[in-house]
C-alpha cells in the first residue's frame, strides 16, 4: 500500500468520522440551539421549586429565553433562590412573573416568565418580585379530597 | 477408627491449604502482571514522542484499526439501529407513545450502544490483529533484532499501535451511532410509518449535547485507550510459540471485552446518575 | 570508521569477557566463562543445543545482564553503559538473527535501509546506493523489491546478513547461521561470512554446531559445554583435539560423552517388571 493511497484512505475515514460526530451533534442532539451567545444573569425567589432542576428550560410564550443556571437555599428567609441566564437579546420589564410550570402533566419542570407593564427592564443581578411556586402534586390531591368530603358533607346535611 | 477420622481430617485441612494456596498464588500473579501492564503502560507513554514525529507510522495503523473495522461498523451500527426501531415501535405501541421512538433510538444508541458495542466490535476485530501482529513479530525475534539495531520497539512498534487504536475509537463509535440512528431512522419512519417530523423534533428535544453526546464521545475515548493498551501488552507480552501468540489474542479479546463493560458500568454510574 | 567516542581503537581485542557467570531462574546458565575476541578476527562458539551460546551473544549485546563478571566491548563494560551508551554501542554492531528475523511488512529494500532512515540523517538518493551495493555484496541485488515473504530460506538469510552489516558495523554477531539451509546456500553463507568480516576489518561471533562450515572459515573456536568452556584453539586444534567432548562433537559421534540414551532405569530392570505385571 503506497504512503499515499494510505494516507488518502485515513484521511477520508478521518473525516467521516468527525461529520458522524458533527451530525450527532447538530442534527440529533440540541447543541445548535443552546449557548449560542451573550446572557445575564437574573435572580428569583420561591417557596417551593418542586422539581426543577439545574440547567432547567426558562420560558416565555412557550419559546426557551434561557436557562437555570444555579439553585441555593437562603437559609436566612427559607427561600429557594434560582439564578437564571436570559438570553442578552431578550429584556424582560421589572414586574415579569416568573412561575414554575410542569410540561405536560406528569413531564420536566420549567420557569415561565409572564411579563406586566412595567417600563422599566430587569438587568443583571436584579432579582424578580412576583414569583408563584410549584404545584405540589401530594397537596393538590389533599386539597380535592377535602373539598369531595366537604361537599358531600354539605349535600348529605 | 480414630486414626482414620484423624487422616481423613488431615486430608481434608490439606486440600482446603492447597486450594487457597493456589487462589493465593493466582490473585498475586494476577495484581503482578497488572503492575507490570500499567508500567508499560507508562512506557508507551513515554515513547510516544516517536509516533507523532513520524506521523506517517501512526497513520499506517490508523487505516489499519480505523479505516478496515470501517464495514463491519457500519454494517453492525445499521443492524443494531433497524433493530431498536423495531422492537421500540412494539414496546412505546403499547403506551401510544410511538412519536418518541426517535428519542429511544438516538439515546440507547449515543449512550450506551455506539461506545459499548462498537468498542466490543473493535476490540476482536482490531485488538486481536493487534496482539497477533505484536505476538508474531516477538516469536520471530523481530522485536528483538530492532532492540540490537538500537531501535526501541516500543516507540516504533507498540506506541503508534496504541495511539491509532486510540484516535480510531471515538470516530467509530460515532459512526456507529450515526449509522444507527439512520437505521432506526429507516425501520420507523420510511417502513413503519411513525411521523419523520416528531421522530427528529423529540430527537433534537430530549439528547443534551453535553451529557447525552459528549458523554458518549468520553466513553469512546475511555475504551479505546482500554482496548489499545490490553491489546499491544498481550501482544508484547505474549510467549514466542504459536500456542503463546493465539492464547495471547484470546486473552485480548476476553480481557478487553471484560473491562470495557466494567468501565461501562463505572462511567455510567458518574455521568448519568449525578444530576 | 574511526573516531568513535568511548570506544578504544588501540586495543588488540574487541571483546574480552571474564569470569562471566550467568543464572537464570536459579538455573546457572554460563560458569565462568572466559573469552577474547581479537580485532579483524572470525571466532565460532560452538556447543550443542541450550548449551549457553546465544545467551552469550545476549550478553555481548546487552540484552542480559551479567549475574558477575565482566563483558567489554571496544573496552566499555556492557552493562554499566546508560542507555544512551548502549544504543550507540549497538550501533557499532551487527546481529544476525536465527532465520533471519526480518521485518515482515517491508520490502527486502527497506529492511536494509532501516538503520540507514532510523540512525542517519542521509539523503535517499545516498541510501539507495549504499542498500544496492549492501545487496551486491550478498548477491541479491535484483531482490530488492521483494517482500521477505516472497524470499527462501537461503536469500532471506543473505538478506538478513546483507542488513547485519547495513551500517559497516566493528562486530558482526550471528545466531546458527547455517541452520536449515541447503548445501549451495551454506557455503555461499560461509564464504560471506567471512569475505565480509575481512572486508569490512571487523571482528565476528559466529554460534553454530555446523562443524563443517565453520571450521573452514573461522580462525579461533570456543566450545562450550553445560555452560562451560571445554576447549579452544584453532580449527585445526579442534580437528586434532583429545578432549572426549570436542572429539564426539567434531566427528559427529552417536555415544560419548553426551549419552545417546536419555537417563532412564535399566533396561532390563523395565522390562522385567512389565513381565511381572503381566504375568
Amino acid at each position: 500500500m503506497s504512503r499515499t493511497t494510505l494516507d488518502l484512505w485515513v484521511g477520508f475515514f478521518v473525516a467521516v468520522g468527525l461529520g458522524a460526530l458533527l451530525f450527532l451533534a447538530l442534527k440529533v442532539g440540541n447543541m445548535a440551539s443552546s449557548n449560542s451567545g451573550d446572557t445575564y444573569a437574573i435572580h428569583a425567589k420561591f417557596d417551593n421549586i418542586g422539581g426543577l432542576k439545574v440547567r432547567g428550560a426558562v420560558k416565555s410564550a412557550g419559546v426557551v429565553v434561557g436557562r437555570v443556571t444555579e439553585i441555593r437555599f437562603d437559609p436566612e428567609a427559607y427561600l429557594a433562590v434560582v439564578t437564571i441566564n436570559v438570553d442578552a437579546r431578550y429584556k424582560f420589564p421589572r414586574d415579569t412573573f416568573a412561575t414554575i410550570n410542569t410540561s405536560g402533566l406528569l413531564g420536566e419542570q420549567y420557569i415561565g416568565f409572564e411579563v406586566g407593564g412595567d417600563t422599566a427592564m430587569l438587568k443583571a443581578g436584579d432579582t424578580i418580585k412576583k414569583t408563584q411556586s410549584a404545584v405540589v402534586l401530594e397537596k393538590l390531591i389533599s386539597q380535592f379530597m377535602f373539598n369531595k368530603a366537604a361537599e358531600d358533607g354539605g349535600n348529605n346535611k | 477408627m480414630a486414626k482414620n477420622c484423624w487422616k481423613a481430617r488431615c486430608a481434608v485441612a490439606n486440600g482446603i491449604a492447597r486450594v487457597l494456596r493456589g487462589l493465593g498464588q493466582r490473585v498475586t500473579s494476577r495484581i503482578w502482571r497488572l503492575g507490570y501492564a500499567s508500567r508499560f503502560f507508562l512506557a508507551i507513554l513515554l515513547h510516544s514522542g516517536t509516533a507523532l514525529r513520524r506521523l506517517h507510522l501512526t497513520i499506517r495503523e490508523i487505516y489499519f484499526t480505523g479505516v478496515l473495522s470501517l464495514i463491519i461498523i457500519l454494517v453492525s451500527g445499521l443492524f443494531v439501529g433497524m433493530v431498536l426501531g423495531l422492537q421500540g415501535y412494539d414496546t412505546l405501541q403499547r403506551y401510544g407513545s410511538t412519536e418518541a421512538l426517535g428519542v429511544l433510538v438516538s439515546l440507547s444508541l449515543v449512550r450506551e450502544l455506539g461506545p459499548v458495542v462498537a468498542a466490543l466490535l473493535f476490540a476482536s476485530r482490531a485488538g486481536s490483529a493487534i496482539t497477533a501482529e505484536i505476538g508474531m513479530m516477538k516469536a520471530t525475534e523481530q522485536l528483538s533484532a530492532m532492540e540490537m539495531m538500537a531501535v526501541d520497539p516500543i516507540a516504533r512498534v507498540v506506541a503508534p499501535r496504541f495511539w491509532g487504536g486510540v484516535i480510531s475509537m471515538p470516530l467509530l463509535a460515532a459512526l456507529f451511532s450515526a449509522m444507527g440512528i439512520f437505521g432506526g431512522y429507516l425501520v420507523g419512519v420510511q417502513l413503519i410509518g411513525v411521523d419523520e417530523g416528531s421522530f427528529w423534533s423529540q430527537m433534537q428535544a430530549s439528547v443534551d449535547f453535553r451529557e447525552d453526546i459528549l458523554n458518549g464521545v468520553i466513553k469512546s475515548f475511555v475504551f479505546g485507550i482500554i482496548v489499545s493498551w490490553v491489546a499491544v501488552f498481550e501482544g508484547y507480552d505474549a510467549e514466542p510459540t504459536a500456542e503463546g501468540v493465539s492464547g495471547a489474542t484470546t486473552r485480548t479479546v476476553v480481557t478487553s471485552s471484560l473491562a470495557i463493560l466494567a468501565a461501562d458500568f463505572i462511567l455510567t454510574a458518574f455521568m448519568f446518575t449525578g444530576t | 570508521m574511526t573516531g568513535v567516542p568511548g570506544v578504544n581503537m588501540s586495543q588488540e581485542s574487541l571483546v574480552e569477557i571474564r569470569d562471566l557467570n550467568f543464572t537464570y531462574d536459579e538455573r546457572p546458565v554460563l560458569t565462568g566463562i572466559n573469552m577474547t575476541i581479537p580485532r579483524g578476527k572470525v571466532v565460532a562458539v560452538m556447543g550443542s543445543s541450550g548449551c549457553g551460546k546465544t545467551t552469550t551473544l545476549r550478553l555481548i549485546g546487552g540484552q542480559l545482564k551479567p549475574t558477575s563478571g565482566t563483558v567489554k566491548v571496544g573496552g566499555q563494560v556492557v552493562h554499566e553503559l546508560d542507555a544512551a551508551g548502549l544504543y550507540g554501542l549497538r550501533r557499532r554492531m551487527g546481529m544476525l538473527f536465527q532465520f533471519g528475523a526480518l521485518f515482515t511488512d517491508m520490502s527486502v529494500y527497506d529492511n536494509i535501509a532501516f538503520q540507514m532512515r532510523e540512525h542517519t540523517d542521509l539523503p535517499e538518493a545516498l541510501i539507495r546506493d549504499l542498500v544496492l551495493m549492501k545487496l551486491h555484496a550478498v548477491g541479491l541485488r535484483g531482490a530488492h523489491s521483494l517482500m521477505p515473504a516472497e524470499l527462501s530460506g537461503g536469500m532471506a538469510r543473505r538478506v538478513a546478513l546483507a542488513r547485519a552489516i547495513a551500517l559497516d558495523p566493528m562486530l558482526i554477531m550471528y545466531d546458527e547461521p547455517f541452520a536449515g539451509l541447503d548445501p549451495i546456500s551454506l557455503s555461499i553463507v560461509g564464504e560471506l561470512i567471512r569475505k565480509l568480516n575481512d572486508a569490512l576489518g571487523a571482528s565476528s561471533i559466529v554460534v553454530t554446531h555446523d562443524v563443517q562450515e565453520s571450521l573452514k572459515i573461522v580462525d579461533y573456536v570456543y566450545f562450550v559445554s553445560a555452560g562451560k568452556i571445554v576447549a579452544e584453539g584453532t580449527a585445526e586444534e579442534m580437528k586434532h583435539s583429545t578432549v572426549p567432548y570436542v572429539h564426539q562433537f567434531v566427528w559427529g559421534e552417536a555415544d560419548g560423552p553426551v549419552p545417546f540414551q536419555y537417563p532412564a532405569r535399566p533396561y532390563g530392570e523395565e522390562l522385567l517388571e512389565s513381565a511381572v505385571r503381566r504375568g
